[in-house]
């Protein structure tokens, strides 16, 4: 419910500010200066808690055999090793190259630091939020870190940031102005009818606001998928490719399937090759621009250590980051690793984190867009101590 | 201030339908919940029996397909075909029911309850068995208490396979034991979190934990739901500080679900939850108070419960801070124009190219919410470049085809009444044709509101 917080707060606050954006007529084109930085940010929220045990798979460590019976790991298991401890999903195959390439990194043994109650639906708030409440409470601000973030990156207009598809983002929520929209969305209205529109919407901010956007985005560009088509990750990636290679800085989306509380082997694979197809679109279609792109995949929480009575994972603690790009300095995974004996294990079932999640999502956008690091800990993560540098950025 | 009747069909309702009969007072709402419904013959869907039938013949006719049965191949299409034109049906039913009935709040309940105890399409077999979950389990406990409508959750073939406690098994069990199975905790998990509760409900990791081990023996058959006392784990399980299960199986889940829904935190987060929906994202905290106090006292009872909410005064405040489902905004469409008949009686095809595209492009894959929460109470979630854009193409679609001969300044007055603005009839008005009006009113703040 408290996300519901932020969203009416931003509603309110328009109104009170005298409903710049609803007084400003629809049918004005939007241009606006670019932002002085070159470096571009892909977030993807992975949606559901990925398995980072067996995605970033310690096959290296002795335990895990015992751990889970039908859910192998290593090379065995057609997984790619990474280290001579790791060993990457054989469904991340495609994304080799990039490894090679050091363009693809991870962190292992992350979490952010909601604790004990391992619900989706507050873990995933909580990550959009940015917040240090163990108990998942959010910020009394309730909004997003990188939204935050934006207020503090000069230059910084309403194109900076894009959320893309038609889901909507806690992360980007909040005060700075951001953009929307879905690759397959378009509206075809004549001027009289835009008008009109905006003459009815004049005093309802959350219409007027969302009216200007879609009429501004729908004469930029056609819509000619169709929603199934749109919800894909390729498609996401290669429409927030496509802002990024325009004035767009920043580019957020989800990528859903990772609640793999049964036949983890079946299920699994589909969204890691979601995850996959998205990265690679968006080295492809961002041509040049992938040197300056970092992508940061985080999750809600992971999952259980140990293998379920259905082939699967439950609800669990630490997991696992990926992050990839031109900009990224990969080729390794960060973290120290907690261990798999039955000591090591946080509350006897899941993953000890031994590291907070948004400390190497802070340290990138330091690098990144030059944020400074008593805002990052202070107002972007409220709470958050970065520790020493993990330097993930080239 | 006794409550209007556009505001008694528009927040409580599916909005009022031109041409055929409203709510006209809060007694004959409350009285529609549990009078007998003439759509239930008109709208009966195949039982969950039918569907694992089917679901079964389709699993043996593949089998044969692989097997190079001869005639294996037509069979296992013509099976597909009527899974699809099955849901295909369901929907064409839910929606119907709700366009058409003259008991807009029962079917709003229905709506409610199957959102509150979300089951969404993972995959073939859940998606079959929806359209039964959504009438056995919630249509037909609408009206009684909050532990009946649970306990038939609990025990739904739908819930059981979407939320994989067909998979969950006692590890200590006959079947535990022989087959080396074990515990999966995602039912028990959500019915504590979501469906009773609430997240910031008194329990811990170690109850649900053990509700999982609890409710092992839930299991679903060609027959539909039985009881397996070999997959239960043996011995009993302490459950927020009470013991349940020593050794008369289903009867020991069924305890404790009873208690389960009488708990003050299940109370507390249900009151809530109605505010929310029917009233706003920031309730009245007297109104959540009241149906608090009344779900207390009546032990769960649901009428009594939808009484308190229908009669007190903020639910006769001024309509507006919420934004309509699209589910919602699709139907009180349907009903503001007078196409609720027509809509009954398109053909599957129809249907399918009628709802499935504009709802998935308003954000809501109705099948497939994305998670057991359910869908998203929030204004803005509804409202965005997005989904408004395809709010407004879906508009303008219907009011071309359908709009056409309708007088839009009366029909802003019917459909709306006191909460028509001047504005909204100033524009209406001042159309260049009558469609046009018409897809003003519908791409209206006010009509998208409630």
């Amino acid at each position: 419910m408290e996300n519901g917080i932020s969203r009416r707060k931003l509603i309110t606050n328009s109104l009170i500010l005298g409903c710049s954006a609803a007084a400003s007529p629809l049918i004005t084109p939007v241009t606006l200066a670019s932002t002085p930085f070159d470096a571009r940010l892909v977030v993807i929220v992975l949606r559901g808690a990925m398995d980072g045990l067996d995605v970033v798979q310690p096959y290296g460590d002795r335990q895990l055999k015992g751990l889970r019976k039908s859910i192998k790991a290593g090379e065995a298991a057609g997984a790619y090793d990474l280290d001579g401890f790791f060993a990457m999903h054989a469904a991340l195959g495609d994304l080799v190259p990039l490894w090679k390439a050091g363009e693809l990194g991870f962190a292992h043994a992350v979490s952010t630091p909601y604790r004990n109650k391992r619900s989706h639906f507050d873990g995933q708030d909580f990550l959009e939020n940015g917040g240090s409440a163990s108990s998942g409470n959010l910020t009394s601000a309730g909004d997003g870190w990188l939204n935050r973030m934006l207020t503090q990156m000069p230059g910084a207009n309403v194109t900076t940031a894009f959320s893309v598809g038609r889901q909507r983002l806690l992360m980007l929520e909040g005060d700075a102005d951001t953009s929307s929209w879905s690759p397959d969305s378009d509206m075809d209205l004549s001027p009289t009818a835009q008008a009109l529109l905006n003459q009815l919407y004049a005093k309802d901010p959350l219409f007027s606001e969302s009216a200007q956007v879609a009429v501004d985005l729908s004469a930029k560009m056609d819509g000619t998928m169709n929603a199934r088509q749109a919800a894909k990750a390729s498609a996401l990636a290669g429409f927030a490719a496509d802002r990024l290679n325009e004035d767009t800085r920043i580019a957020a989306f989800s990528i859903g399937g990772w609640d793999t509380h049964r036949n983890q082997n079946g299920a699994l694979p589909n969204a890691l090759e979601e995850l996959s197809s998205a990265i690679l679109t968006l080295k492809k279609r961002l041509g040049r621009n992938w040197d300056q792109t970092t992508v940061l995949a985080m999750t809600e929480f992971g999952r259980t250590v140990r293998e379920n009575g259905s082939g699967g994972t439950d609800h669990g603690t630490g997991g696992a980051m990926l992050m990839a790009g031109g900009a990224v300095k990969g080729g390794k995974v960060h973290g120290q690793w907690p261990g798999l004996g039955e000591l090591d294990l946080y509350q006897d079932r899941d993953l000890e984190p031994t590291a907070d999640v948004r400390s190497y999502a802070a340290w990138a956008l330091r690098d990144l867009f030059a944020v400074n690091r008593s805002a990052l800990e202070g107002l972007v993560f409220p709470g958050l101590d970065m520790g020493s540098d993990p330097r993930i950025i080239r | 201030m006794a409550i209007s009747k556009t505001t008694l069909n528009i927040r409580f309702g599916y909005g009022i339908r031109v041409d055929g009969p409203n709510m006209s007072s809060v007694a004959g709402a409350l009285r529609g919940v549990s009078v007998a419904d003439p759509l239930d013959k008109r709208f009966a869907r195949p039982s969950i029996i039918d569907r694992i039938d089917l679901y079964e013949e389709m699993q043996a006719a593949r089998r044969n397909e692989r097997n190079k049965v001869s005639g294996a191949d037509a069979r296992f299409k013509a099976v597909r075909n009527k899974m699809r034109s099955w849901a295909v049906e369901d929907a064409q039913a839910y929606f119907s029911r709700a366009a058409l009935s003259e008991h807009g709040f029962k079917e709003r309940m229905v709506a409610f309850w199957s959102d509150h105890f979300t089951v969404s399409g993972k995959n073939q077999r859940v998606t079959l068995a929806l359209g039964a979950y959504t009438d056995e389990a919630i249509r037909a406990n609408v009206g009684g208490s909050f532990a009946d409508i649970l306990k038939a959750v609990v025990t739904h073939p739908g819930m059981l396979l979407y939320l994989d406690q067909i998979t969950s098994f006692g590890p200590n069990s006959a079947v535990g034991q022989g087959q080396n199975r074990g515990l999966n905790e995602n039912l028990a998990r959500e019915v504590l979190e979501l469906h009773t509760m609430g997240v910031d409900g008194n329990y811990t990791q170690d109850d649900v934990r053990q509700f999982a081990e609890l409710l092992t023996g839930l299991r679903v058959n060609g027959k539909g739901f039985y009881y397996d006392k070999r997959a239960a784990e043996p011995g009993a399980e302490q459950i927020l500080g009470k013991s349940y299960g020593d050794r008369n199986g289903l009867k020991d889940v069924m305890a404790f679900l009873d208690d389960l829904a009488v708990h003050p935190d299940t109370a507390a987060h249900i009151a809530r939850k109605l505010v929310v929906h029917f009233i706003s994202e920031t309730p009245p905290e007297n109104l959540v108070a009241a149906l608090t106090k009344t779900y207390s006292t009546s032990g769960g009872e649901l009428t009594a419960i939808y009484k308190t909410l229908l009669e007190h005064p903020a639910s006769a405040a001024p309509l507006g801070a919420k934004v309509k489902w699209p589910t919602e905004y699709v139907i009180s469409t349907l009903r503001a124009l007078g196409l609720a008949e027509g809509f009954a009686k398109l053909s599957p095809r129809e249907v399918g190219k009628a709802l499935q595209n504009p709802l998935q492009a308003m954000g809501m894959d109705v099948s497939r919410p994305a998670g057991p929460d359910g869908w998203s109470e929030a204004a803005a979630d509804w409202i965005t470049p997005p989904t408004l854009a395809a709010r407004i193409e879906w508009a303008v679609e219907v009011a071309k085809t359908y709009g056409q001969t309708i007088d839009p300044r009366e029909l802003v007055i019917e459909v709306l009444g006191e909460g028509a603005s001047n504005e909204l009839q100033v524009a209406v008005a001042g159309a260049e044709s009558k469609w046009e009006g018409v897809a003003l009113l519908l791409v209206s703040p006010e009509f998208n509101r409630r």
